[in-house]
Order: structure tokens, then sequence, then C-alpha cells
């Protein structure tokens, strides 16, 4: 790992003004993701902001019609939180089926969503769930928050406070996992929301995606039937040692089927 | 920088270059060498402890993420007068190890476990201990001495 300066700011505003700095200054949340890459040197900050001071990031609210999840809150925590599983049980389930019992200890909702692994759980919940980002600077609707492999529509400077979860009328998370590294080889979030039906594919392909001819199925009936005959089409997804293009196409018609019945 | 912590309850505090990792620290600085260095890249958990109550893969952590922590290691499990904590004792009553390098992992994992989830079944043993690998035992008396240990927890 190459030496960098480390700050460990009290407040969102000082972290803010910590990145404008200049040099390559990077947010360090749980350290999941970006310390495993610092010790590859795939990544190489001259600066590292640690974020887990800074007490407005932690902790889950209750709002209105919705629930609000700081960005520091660390995926154990929403997966044991009371109100998600009594409001949202798929996003509960699914934050406690990433990585393994450690991962979840240190690893927090705002650090995977920056991140945008093509496989990671979370943005299919905040894609399937019609969440929004909250940052320091604006509120960016899940529809325009994942722009492609480990891109976001985060700008240079902005943090990501929290993220709100309208509750929605059901939803549920099946992902078909890689036994070795636990992450979804494709996973799938379906749900009945406030502004209608929701089907998020992670995994699959380079960025979380959505299946509109799934959605449009499931809007007139929802039934694991009107799913199962509706594939998408394998060019362009992932292929790789653990599963094909092909295999993974199959499988978000499987996973989709799946879902809809846990969601019933 | 300097960092501070308190480590199977003893105040500890030392000048450390910012890129320390906490396995690091622990197992040179501190010579605490029980936790071990398996993987060094996340998988496999045989550098699991505990930061304030919760496991984490000291690996995966920079010393510097554990300023002012509580860091329970495999040292700091036993009575002072060498009685085995009931984890490390089913370890050893049900061969839960055999070449032994990923056993402090295992059994500080597994003591987060039931503490989180009093009784478990077999099922949730298996399923929460995932993040844990060992390649002698296949599993099975580990499985043995965590359902046996938490019994006693
Ligand atoms: C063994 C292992 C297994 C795993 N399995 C899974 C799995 O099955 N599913 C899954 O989804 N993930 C998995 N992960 C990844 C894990 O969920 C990570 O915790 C997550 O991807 C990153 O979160 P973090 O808090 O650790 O972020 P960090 O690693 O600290 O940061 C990641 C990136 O996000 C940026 N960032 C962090 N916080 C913010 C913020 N508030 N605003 C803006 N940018 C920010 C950082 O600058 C960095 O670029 C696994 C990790 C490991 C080590
Ligand atoms: S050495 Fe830390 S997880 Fe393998
Ligand atoms: S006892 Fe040898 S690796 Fe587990």
């Amino acid at each position: 790992m190459h030496a960098f300066n480390y700050q460990h700011p009290k407040s969102v505003a000082d972290a803010a003004a910590a990145l404008s700095k200049g040099g390559d200054a990077k947010l360090l949340a749980g350290g999941q993701s970006l310390v495993a890459a610092m010790k590859l040197r795939l990544a190489a900050p001259t600066d590292l902001i640690d974020l887990s001071g800074i007490k407005e990031l932690a902790g889950i609210k209750v709002e209105g019609a919705g629930i609000t999840i700081g960005a520091m809150t660390r995926h154990a925590e929403v997966a044991r939180s009371e109100e998600v599983r009594a409001k949202i049980p798929a996003l509960a389930g699914l934050a406690g089926g990433i990585g393994d019992r450690m991962v979840r200890n240190m690893g927090t909702l705002g650090g995977s969503l920056a991140h945008n692994d093509p496989v990671a759980d979370y943005p299919a919940a905040v894609l399937g769930l019609n969440a929004t980002v909250n940052t320091n600077k604006r509120k960016i609707a899940a529809d325009d928050f994942f722009k492609g492999m480990f891109e976001t529509a985060l700008q240079t400077g902005e943090i990501i406070v929290s993220v709100s979860f309208p509750v929605p009328k059901r939803a549920a998370y099946i992902k078909f996992r890689n036994p070795a590294s636990r992450y979804a080889i494709v996973g799938v979030l379906a749900a009945e929301t406030g502004s209608g039906v929701r089907v998020a594919v992670t995994g699959a392909a380079s960025s979380v995606f959505r299946v509109a001819a799934m959605e449009k199925a499931l809007a007139a009936k929802w039934s694991p039937d009107a799913v199962a005959g509706i594939s998408v089409p394998s060019a362009g997804l992932n292929s790789d040692m653990h599963a094909s293009a092909e295999y993974r196409a199959h499988l978000v018609t499987v996973m989709a089927r799946r879902a809809v019945e846990a969601a019933k | 920088m300097k960092i501070s912590m308190s480590v199977n309850g003893k105040p500890v505090s030392a000048e450390v270059e910012t890129r320390t990792l906490l396995v690091t620290y622990i197992r040179d600085n501190l010579r605490l060498t029980g936790t071990h260095v398996g993987c060094d890249t996340g998988q496999c958990g045989a550098c699991t402890i505990h930061m304030n109550g919760q496991a984490v893969k000291s690996c995966n952590i920079l010393a510097l993420q554990a300023e002012g922590a509580d860091i329970l290691t495999i040292e700091g499990l036993a009575k002072a007068d060498g009685t085995l904590h009931p984890m490390q004792e089913a370890f050893r009553e049900h061969h839960g190890l055999q070449c032994g390098f990923c056993t402090p992992g295992m059994v500080m994992s597994a003591v987060d476990l039931v503490n989180k989830h009093p009784n478990p079944s077999e099922e949730t043993i298996r399923a929460e201990l995932d993040g844990n690998l060992c390649r002698c035992t296949g599993y099975h008396n580990i499985v043995k001495a965590v359902k046996a240990a938490s019994a006693k927890m």
C-alpha cells in the first residue's frame, strides 16, 4: 500500500472541505472495498478522509412512508434493524446476505453504492425500491444514480449522506450467489411500489438494470408465471469462469420468478 | 500518526505509519501472533478479531480505523488463570481443529455468532461461519463445537 495522509473529520462540511483540497483525496467508509484495493495498489489516494466519526451519517429513521438510512450504516445494522425488518423485510434480508458476518460488521450502505460494483447487492435494492440517494449537494433518483461499471452520478466532492427507501406494497430479493466470493452471480429485486412495479437485476451486466417487459407483465398480473416466459438477451451480459452470459440470462428469469413468488 | 486503543483490556498506543493494517499492528507491534494472516485479501477469516464487540477481519482494516476502539484478540479470550473460554474448550473437546491455522479466527467469529444468535441451529452456524475457511477439518466438528459451546456461553 502506498503512503497517504489520513483525516478524521467530525462533520460532512469538514469532509467536503478536505475532499476539495486537491490531490487525489478519497473518502473511507468501512474500507471493505477501498482498503482491499489500496493493498493491491489498484487505488492509491494521497489523502484518506475517514467518515466514521461523522454522527450525521449514521442511523436509521422511519420518516412518513419510508425509511431513511445513513450512509455510514453498516450492513449488519440494516439486517437486524427492527424497523427495516418490519417495513421492508426484503431490504433487511438483502443486507443480511452481503458477504459474510465480518464484512457486514464493517461495510456500509454509502460505500457500497458509491463503489457500484456490478455484482454488489445494494444497487438492486436502491433501483428496485425506487429509493433516493441524498448527498451533501442534492437528491438523486435511483434511475439517475447508477451510470455503469463502478460509475455513478456522484461528482467530485460529492458525499452520500443517506438513502431514502419508500416502503413498497411487496418486495423480495433473491440472489444466486457466488459460493466463494458471496457476491451476486445474478440477483433480482422485484417490487410493487407506490410508483409502479419494478424489477432490478444486479450481477448480470456491467451495472444494475431494470427489465421493462417483466415490470409490464407483473403490473398486469403479479404472479411468478407472468415472468416465467420473459428472458433478457444474453448479448452484453457478464461472462466469466463462474457463469457464461447465456447462463446469467437464464438466471435472471429464474431469480425473477422466485422473487415474485417470495413477495406474494 | 499516533494511535491509541484498548487491546484485551489493556490500553496501548504507538506511533504508526498511516498505511499500517490493524493485523500488522496487532502481530508486529504488539507481538500478539495468535491472530493469523491466511489470505491477506479479506477472504479467509483467519485474522478475525473483535472491534467494539463486532467480529471483523483485521487484514482489511487500517490500524487508524481502530482508534479509540476496544479490541479483543484470541489471546484475550481465556481467563487470566488460564481457564479456556467455553468456545475454546469446545473446539478442543470436539476436535474442531487439525493444523490450527484457521482456529483463532474461527473461534473469534464463533463467539460473535453465539453472542448474536444464542442457541443457533446447525443451519445458522454453517451460514454464519461462511467467512471463515478451514482447509483441514471439513467443518463438521467445528459446527459441533460451536453448538456445544453455545449451550455453555
Ligand atoms: C470478502 C468480501 C465479500 C463481499 N461480499 C459482498 C457481497 O456479497 N455483496 C456486496 O454487495 N458486497 C460485498 N462486499 C463488498 C462490501 O459490501 C463493501 O463493504 C462495500 O462494497 C463497500 O463499502 P465500504 O463501506 O466498505 O466502502 P469503502 O471500501 O470504504 O469505500 C468504497 C468506495 O466508496 C466511496 N465512498 C464511501 N462512502 C462514501 C460516501 N458516503 N459518499 C461518497 N463516496 C463514498 C469510497 O471513496 C470508495 O471509493 C464484499 C467485500 C468483501 C471484502
Ligand atoms: S487474512 Fe484476513 S481474511 Fe484472510
Ligand atoms: S484446522 Fe487447518 S485450516 Fe482449519
